[in-house]
């Protein structure tokens, strides 16, 4: 059984579909990386698994299950509990994720307290153990310190060890390093991974950096204005990508580029609200597009665990597939 | 590329041990602490070339930028445009030679004042800096625009109209306006999606061919920096550690931090990945650095020199410049290039 | 949506903008104007404020055709003559009279004139000081942002009413030196909400590239930096006219402002308060008049907030 499992998720906004239709799974222990820039929906799409979409916003799924529990049927109470605890979440902005209120050490009891209980000494026990785990030197001091005395990386550190402070099964984490250096970058995610890998966690991991998503992920998904693309075994996917927005945005990367070429750049914008195009949503900007594109929106193709979103999807030399 | 210098390579700007410090007041009957935000940074930059200043945040990168660009007055150091000393000018000349001078900023959403429609935004630079008549500017600016891959029907549109990646446009062509010699771009790219910032990297490269220009490119990203830049200073708290020719320092860098930098930086192909090499802690902070060498706290080849005596840059071949004991006295084994 | 296929089959190198083009159904762009309309009309209390706030204006500005009396005209067999509806009232005396027989929807319609202007004087002279000054002190920082803001705190360390009595008694008691103290003492708002707005500007990456284009100090402040802060200031300046209409009541009512026989609301207020128990009508209109007009800028400011304030907007 999947740990999560999701099928047609779909999130609008009044007209606007910031989620279209998007299905995948996550096993136990896997690292699942979700790419996409912004507007393509891969933040919006993790939102509305934790049940943080509101007001206008509306969900559908043809399933949304966790171990097997549905989601969508659970009664609220149910729900909130069983996020947070078994699914947790860790955000972009670790300097605003934790409030300038209170210090660290209450926030992180506050958050044990809520799902597990127990008397303030085990908790403050507790507390400094996941200060340990997450790699904060001197954590007895640290839990006295206000959220503006840490610097992003021990704020994001904080925040991992809130987020696996009830053990969850299922960890999303939405651009956790994209607001800190790169050397801290590094640390926050080796954590990461050495946490996942610990627990046997799945981790969804969103993110716009596709070196970064490369060098970790299991597997990946490409996401284009709300819609999965491409989703594969992350060396495959990297390696020869079908779609060709994928191909575009690996192109498009200075690493890709010898010497002082100009780097191949795909014109134009993702889509927005008002200019979302008929037929297949990249065509307007695809090098390959036909009219048929133009016109009719094409079906996932390929395997189950190879799938890509195109007419006609690249073949092993980066060329459409006739 | 550092091979094929050519022969009339013409020195735009050059900076001489330039320092910013401010005085912090640390409360009442705490004595004022000096941060050393810059702290003498030389270098040289040629007609046409890309001087990339690469560095973590708090490093001093944008402040760097900000001296380059007049907005601070270095408390120390010389900054000479083509032979000119700047900071010894008269009002009225620096003003002059200011013009020549760019900046582009991070953030395309808050360069742009949200007030103004594009078409002034362009053209404020020429109402301030000539007397041009209307007409003379609105052609002026519609010409840049074309030149920068806006259409001219974007003339009267506000900034809130565009999307990032054309604000960037838009930041551009006015640094464009008055013909500088010298862009300083801080983190042009890094708010933007990767495939826009494939499109702006291009455009500067396109404009940097068609004008001459010479860029200060300011960046985090080393990936971005391999890519437009002919010559790389790393910086980190306020000094340079390793200064050298792109090629010298992506294929042969020495100093840890540089090392520890690339290593850090994520990799799309298996092949081009490095041993990561793990940094310990936190970048200090620079109202309290470290004695010594300030990057010794994170430093796994530091000993008792490098945490009482601060490196001085030398020059360890051909204009590769490195500031570090243990790469002096060669206690560092040799790196291995780019194998995981 | 009409997809154009003209466009080349494999045409990457068309810019961001052509692109665009191809499927460009979008709204055109709104200008600020209809934008700024938009979000405001959706506030129908603020629509209901504004459509107040300009009838009051169309009778102020042609009182002397609405106005069925002049204002000073003593009907002397017409005293305290109750309104219409009620028995023994004429139609002519549409609110009934006063103690001294003068028409109060008359006197009213004349008082909106003198309140408004009052208003706009007092707003007016304010604002363009409290500009100033805020500007300045926001842009220099240092000792004259000190002195100035000190200034500021020793005028709001004082009741605004008490101290603009007491520059009415020193100036003598008329209608403009009311609105001047007035305007007076509303200034310290006008003064630290334009500094705070500026500070906040001073920072922004697009004040600093002008500086970089070389543009004087007054060129920064004035073009560049004071078009953003004026949202925040358009909207105390409507507050700050329902407030001086009110220090205006006070000070009439106290017998500071307007002097008799000028029809003001608040000297009408002052003037007929004996009548109180056996005449309500001569006491209640002008205080209603009063608190709708207040109301409705009021309303009308909350509305401005809303609409010009970019971090309400979704």
């Amino acid at each position: 059984m999947s740990l999560l499992q999701l099928e047609n998720l779909s999130v609008t906004f009044g007209n606007f579909r910031a989620v279209d239709n998007i299905s995948y799974k996550v096993e136990e222990g896997e690292v699942l990386g979700i790419v996409g820039e912004s507007g393509s929906g891969k933040s919006v799409s993790s939102l509305a698994i934790m049940g943080l979409i509101d007001f206008p916003g509306n969900v559908t799924a043809d399933k949304l299950t966790f171990e097997g529990q549905d989601l969508q049927t659970m009664p609220e109470k149910q729900r909130r509990k069983l996020t947070g605890s078994d699914i947790a979440m860790i955000f972009q902005d670790p300097m605003t994720s934790l409030n300038p209120c209170f210090t660290v050490g209450y926030q992180i009891i506050e958050a044990l307290k809520t799902h597990q209980g127990g008397s303030k000494k085990e908790l403050k026990t507790r507390a400094i153990e996941l200060l340990t785990q997450v790699g904060i030197p001197a954590p007895e001091s640290r839990l006295d310190n206000y959220p503006h005395q840490l610097s992003g990386g021990m704020s994001q550190r904080v925040m991992i060890a809130m987020a696996i402070a009830c053990n969850p099964r299922l960890l999303v984490a939405d651009e956790p390093t994209t607001a800190l250096d790169v050397t801290i970058q590094a640390q926050i995610i080796d954590l990461l991974i050495e946490l996942q890998r610990e627990k046997q966690m799945g981790l969804v991991l969103i993110t716009h950096d596709l070196a970064l998503v490369a060098e970790v992920a299991h597997r990946v998904i490409v996401m284009y204005a709300g819609q999965i693309v491409e989703s594969g075994p992350a060396s495959e996917v990297f390696r020869s990508p079908k779609h060709p927005y994928t191909q575009a945005l690996l192109a498009s990367l200075p690493e890709s580029a010898a010497g002082k070429a100009r780097l191949e750049a795909l014109p134009g914008v993702v889509p927005g609200q008002y200019d979302r195009p008929q037929g297949c949503l990249l065509s307007p900007r695809c090098p390959y597009a036909t009219d048929h594109c133009r016109q009719v929106e094409p079906d996932n193709q390929g395997p189950i665990e190879r799938q890509v979103k195109c007419h006609t999807p690249l073949n092993s030399e980066g060329r459409p597939a006739a | 590329m550092s091979t094929s210098k050519p022969i009339d390579s013409e020195l735009i700007l050059k900076a001489t041990k330039l320092k910013q410090h401010y005085h912090v007041k640390q409360g009442m009957f705490k004595a004022e602490a000096v941060v050393k935000a810059v702290d003498g940074v030389s270098f040289n930059l040629e007609k046409g070339k890309t001087l990339a200043v690469v560095g973590e945040s708090g490093c001093g990168k944008s402040t760097l930028g900000r001296m380059l660009t007049m907005i601070e007055t270095p408390t120390e150091g010389e900054l000479s445009y083509l032979g000119q000393d700047l900071l010894s000018l008269s009002k009225s000349a620096q003003k002059k030679l200011r013009q020549k001078i760019q900046i582009i900023f991070q953030n395309p959403y808050g360069s742009l004042n949200p007030r103004k429609k594009i078409g002034s935004i362009l053209e404020e630079p020429l109402v301030i800096n000539t007397s041009l008549s209307k007409a003379e500017r609105k052609a002026k600016a519609i010409v840049m625009m074309e030149k920068v891959g806006l259409k001219a029907e974007h003339y009267d549109r506000y900034p809130h109209m565009f999307s990032g990646g054309q604000r960037q446009r838009i930041a551009i062509a006015r640094g464009l306006m008055l013909d500088p010699n010298v862009i300083v771009a801080d983190e042009p790219v890094s708010a933007l999606d990767v495939s826009v910032q494939a499109q702006v990297l291009n455009l500067m490269m396109d404009l940097q061919e068609e004008f001459g220009l010479s860029y200060v490119f300011i960046s985090h990203d080393l990936s971005v920096v391999e890519h437009i830049a002919d010559d790389v200073m790393v910086m980190y708290l306020g000094k340079v550690v390793e200064q050298g020719s792109c090629e010298q320092l992506f294929n042969n860098p020495k100093h840890p931090y540089t090392l520890a930098l690339l290593s850090s930086t994520p990799q799309l192909s298996p092949e081009k990945r490095r041993k990561r090499i793990k940094l310990e802690g936190e970048l200090p902070s620079p109202l309290n650095p470290p004695s010594g060498c300030a990057f010794h706290g994170r430093c796994s080849y530091a000993n008792d020199r490098c945490r009482s005596e601060t490196p001085l840059l030398r020059t360890e071949d051909d204009s590769h410049l490195i500031a570090c004991h243990a790469v002096e006295e060669n206690r560092i084994e040799a790196f291995a290039e780019g194998v995981a | 949506m009409t997809v154009q296929s003209n466009a080349p089959l494999n045409a990457p190198n068309n810019n961001e903008t052509d692109s665009h083009e191809i499927v460009n159904t979008a709204p055109a762009p709104r200008t600020p104007l209809r934008e700024f309309w938009h979000y405001f009309s959706s506030n129908k209390g603020a629509v209901a404020g504004l459509v107040f706030i300009v009838l009051i204006f169309l009778m102020a500005i042609f009182a002397n055709v609405v106005a069925p009396h002049s204002p000073s005209d003593q009907m002397r067999d017409a005293l305290l003559l109750p309104p219409a509806w009620l028995e023994g009232g004429k139609w002519t005396y549409f609110l009934g009279t006063d103690d001294v027989g003068r028409d109060i929807f008359s006197r009213l319609i004349y008082g909106a004139r003198l309140s408004l202007s009052v208003g706009a004087f007092a707003v007016t002279i304010s604002l363009i000081l409290g500009i100033l000054f805020g500007l300045v002190a926001g842009y220099c920082k240092g000792v004259v942002d000190v002195i100035i803001m000190r200034i500021v705190d020793i005028m709001l360390a004082m009741p605004s009413l008490l101290l603009a009595i007491a520059v009415v008694a020193i100036l003598g008691p008329s209608i403009f030196n009311a609105a001047l103290a007035i305007s007076l003492v509303s200034l310290p708002n006008y003064v630290r909400l334009t500094r705070a707005a500026t500070m906040s500007e001073m920072s922004r990456d697009y004040v600093t590239s002008s500086r970089v284009l070389g543009a004087s100090p007054l060129r920064l402040m004035f073009i560049c930096i004071l078009p953003n802060c004026l949202a925040p200031l358009i909207v105390q300046a409507t507050m700050g006219f329902s407030s001086a209409i009110l220090d205006m009541a006070a000070l009439g009512f106290l017998g500071l402002g307007a002097q008799p026989p000028t029809p003001e609301w608040g000297s009408m207020l002052a003037d007929a308060l004996q009548f109180v128990q056996r005449a309500w009508w001569v006491v209640t209109f002008p205080g209603l008049m009063i608190l709708i007009t207040v109301l409705a800028f009021n309303l009308m400011g909350d509305g401005l907030r809303d609409a010009l304030d970019p971090k309400l907007k979704q």
